[in-house]
């Protein structure tokens, strides 16, 4: 049951970093690939209708988390408490960003606009890696499962970390590098023209970069956290994992340079979730590892709300994900294809 | 400050900030955020109406409307979802010993919010906004209907969420006394909560319809849109009366009962009642004393409070007396001012809402300009009545958290200092300011160009 909901609350969180991720990488690309004004609406356009329902999938994770794991989050969310304030700051400019942007038509303001989005949309890919690294590099947990977390101590991993130090930094620019990529590849699939154009070559330019930082954070880790290998070794099956990774990098670049978004697009897709399952993977069943005593780490064992709970939970989470799953499929068919900006005005 | 005899009670002050700091950083957000909830809450069945409306007559005005106040609930709800975001994460962030003592009951709610309500209304959202043209006219109206029920579901949860921490059911301790989950049905259908959840809802009601007639009042009195604010009036003006009245009953009385069987001590904090007996007056104006444990400048109605909650005269009604000092709710004098407060505007409301409904039943509303401008000034009090409200539950409810489980001062994350917290609350005391700015300018932007101005986003495409 424990189990269960582990690999719940990771694909919900694999789901939002995926959907959210495009938007992000879309605004990290913002004022590098997209030069006129109507390109930049095009970009804004082509993430308008979903950038909002993208960031409900972080409420809807963060609930099932809160659900599942009571004591984990209380645990990590008052732990990593001032990157989380930030993250929630970030999330608050991005939107007064974009919404003022489109609402506002004036080239001085807007110039403004479009720094805000652009730059808290990169720190936000930047941060998201850097809590990934956090959590696989583990935290000084006492013993009664509370922390805090500065942020930033010696940047030196060991049994009093700071929320930086040389790993997580790492693990941010991996977020940054892989969601720029993700968010140019969906621009490049909504767009046309120079757009278009400029987004795939930003694709395919860091892509490289991607490929080095995925072997890099790949022996960081296990330098970093010797467990992670582990449960690998236990399952010979498990090895698909990083099959997943490499195939789905290789053909990313692949069909990016034949200009087939969608399926590149589908891979990058892939490599993020096979990335994000490889690291829970390593991890479980610990879901927060102490870097004080390996004693006090949190599983999902020692952090799982009560068994009746989670089983009722299981009931109405299946009837929610289908009729979620059944809007979202309905709301992507309805807004497929390409942007023009002759079409469609919303408010 | 060292401590003394002398400064004995400011040192409660000084020695808890950190307490202080995280209720006041709740406390801020939580009634930022409100803001917008109850105007998309209070506006979602009204844009159903008007899209029934234009669909029945095929009067291409209320189609208008509809679109119009479609653009205001989504600005309302990006700021409600950028805004709501920090509330699910002060659970953790700030509220850790809390979450660690009731996530196993309360996770079950606030998880189901997501899953049910949050999906439904974002994505039916982006398509009553986006898709007008893609969709035929039912399908449409169905879009409306479904960001109605998501925003409407939104609510329950939370306020299901809130009713189990004023009156907590369905659950049990486990070894490690945390509360977990026994009866899901218990915890949905607390009696509490759906009280709670009719007066919560009517309020929000009362906010859409006052704001929509508002706006209504404004065309009619700039002399332009008229035909869209004549139809704004007469749809605000009719929800403004049905709300207002069930706010009062059956809405509030139910809740109020709910606090006289639950909570007596908070009924007798919010009246200030000090001593308690038969034939209990109620206080319409009067500055309770603390100190002295009596009400300054009283006028009173004798023995109305009695009948109010034992429809009885002379029915007994328990005083603060009645119970110990560290039982009471601490803040007395703010939770009477809220409690007044927000009864004192809904009697106003249903007062207002009664004489424009009369004129536009006599016809003569849209004429009648000082009606139009108490309307048009109408606007920010169902706001202060709704946090008023939200305030007099909150308040009530201390010393608790969990009422008669857990102490506010033991829920705070003890982890978190005074002064990281208050570094946080700052910043979101400017962000918000930021976002409150932003959220006027798009409002009345979008009340500038009126409801036949050519959407916003489109200006764009002239370059």
């Amino acid at each position: 049951m424990e189990t269960l909901w582990f690999m719940i609350v990771a694909v919900m969180l694999t789901v939002y970093v995926i959907l959210d991720g495009f938007d992000l990488g879309a605004g990290a690309i913002y004022l590098f690939a997209a030069k006129t004004h109507k390109e930049r609406q095009m970009i804004l356009r082509a993430i308008g209708p979903v950038w909002d329902g993208n960031e409900v999938w972080l409420l809807a994770a963060g609930g099932t988390l809160y659900f599942a794991f009571p004591p984990l989050y209380a645990s990590s969310f008052s732990g990593f408490y001032l990157p989380l304030m930030m993250v929630l700051w970030l999330l608050m400019l991005r939107a007064v960003g974009i919404e003022f942007r489109t609402h506002i038509d004036n080239p001085v303001w807007q110039g403004l606009f479009d720094v805000i989005f652009c730059g808290a949309s990169i720190l936000l890919a930047i941060f998201y890696g850097a809590a990934l690294g956090n959590v696989i590099r583990g935290v000084p947990l006492s013993k009664e499962g509370y922390f805090f977390e500065a942020l930033w101590t010696n940047f030196r991993p060991g049994p009093n970390p700071g929320i930086l130090d040389w790993y997580t930094v790492l693990a941010g620019i991996v977020g940054l590098v892989t969601l720029t990529v993700h968010g140019s590849l969906y621009v490049a699939l909504k767009t046309e023209g120079e757009l278009e154009q400029r987004s795939r070559k930003t694709a395919l330019m860091l892509w490289p970069l991607q490929a080095v930082l995925t072997i890099l954070s790949l022996i960081a880790t296990i330098y970093v956290s010797p467990h992670a290998l582990e449960n690998y070794r236990l399952h010979a099956l498990s090895s698909v994992i990083p099959l997943v990774v490499v195939a789905s990098l290789a053909l990313l670049f692949h069909f990016a340079r034949r200009s087939d978004y969608l399926k590149s697009f589908l891979c990058s897709c892939a490599y993020i979730a096979a990335m994000l399952v490889g690291a829970a993977y390593g991890l479980y069943p610990v879901v927060l590892p102490a870097s004080t005593n390996a004693a006090y780490s949190l599983t999902i064992f020692n952090s799982a709300a009560g068994h009746h709970g989670l089983m009722v939970g299981l009931v109405w989470w299946s009837l929610g994900m289908v009729l979620s799953v059944g809007y979202f499929v309905f709301i992507y068919r309805m807004f497929r294809g390409k942007v023009r900006l002759e079409e469609e005005h919303g408010y | 400050m060292r401590w003394s005899p002398h400064n004995a009670g400011l040192r409660i002050h000084t020695m808890d900030n950190a307490l202080l700091v995280h209720r006041l950083h709740f406390a801020f957000t939580i009634t930022f955020h409100y803001l917008f909830p109850q105007l998309t809450m209070g506006l979602a069945p009204l844009i159903v109406a008007l899209k029934t409306l234009g669909l029945r007559t095929g009067n291409r005005a209320y189609h208008d409307s509809a679109r119009f106040w479609g653009r205001i609930f989504g600005i309302s709800f990006v700021l409600g979802v950028v805004t709501g975001i920090p509330m699910e994460f002060q659970f953790g962030t700030n509220w850790s010993h809390f979450s660690r003592f009731a996530g196993g009951v309360i996770g079950q709610t606030l998880a189901m919010e997501g899953l049910f309500a949050f999906f439904l209304e974002s994505a039916f959202l982006g398509l009553f906004l986006y898709g007008e043209k893609r969709l035929t006219a039912r399908a449409h109206w169905w879009s409306a209907v479904a960001v109605f029920l998501g925003s409407w579901l939104s609510g329950f949860f939370i306020i299901a969420t809130d009713a189990w921490m004023q009156h907590p059911v369905g659950f049990e301790r486990a070894p490690d006394g945390s509360a977990q989950l026994s009866s899901f049905w218990e915890l949905v259908l607390n009696p509490w909560a759906w009280w709670q959840y009719a007066h919560n809802m009517s309020g929000a009601g009362i906010t859409g319809a006052f704001v929509m007639a508002s706006v209504g009042a404004f065309y009619l009195l700039w002399g332009r849109n008229a035909e869209h604010g004549r139809v704004f009036l007469k749809t605000g003006v009719i929800a403004a009366c049905l709300f207002s009245i069930f706010q009062l009953f059956p809405s509030g009385d139910g809740q109020g009962r709910m606090i006289a069987r639950y909570q007596p001590v908070t009924l007798a904090a919010m009246e200030a009642l000090f001593e308690g007996g038969p034939g209990a007056p109620l206080v319409l104006i009067g500055q309770p004393n603390i100190e002295e444990k009596k009400i300054d400048n009283p006028i009173q109605i004798p023995g109305a409070l009695a009948f109010l909650t034992y429809r009885r005269w002379g029915g007994a009604v328990t005083g603060l007396d009645s119970f110990p000092r560290d039982k009471w709710p601490q803040n007395i004098a703010l939770l009477y001012y809220s409690y007044h407060i927000m009864v004192g505007l809904g009697t106003i409301f249903i007062a207002t809402a009664v004489i424009a409904l009369f004129l536009l039943w006599r016809g003569k509303l849209f004429s009648a300009r000082w009606m139009l401008w108490i309307l048009l000034l109408s606007l920010p009090f169902p706001y202060i009545a709704n946090t008023a409200g939200w305030m007099t539950a909150e308040l009530g409810r201390q010393p608790w958290l969990v009422y008669n489980l857990m102490l506010t001062a033991d829920g705070y994350s003890k982890t978190v200092s005074a002064g990281n917290g208050m570094f946080t609350l700052l910043g979101f005391l400017g962000m918000y300011t930021v976002l409150g700015i932003m959220f006027l300018f798009l409002v009345w932007r979008e009340i500038e160009h009126g409801p036949l101005g050519q959407p916003l986003a489109g200006h764009a495409v002239a370059h």
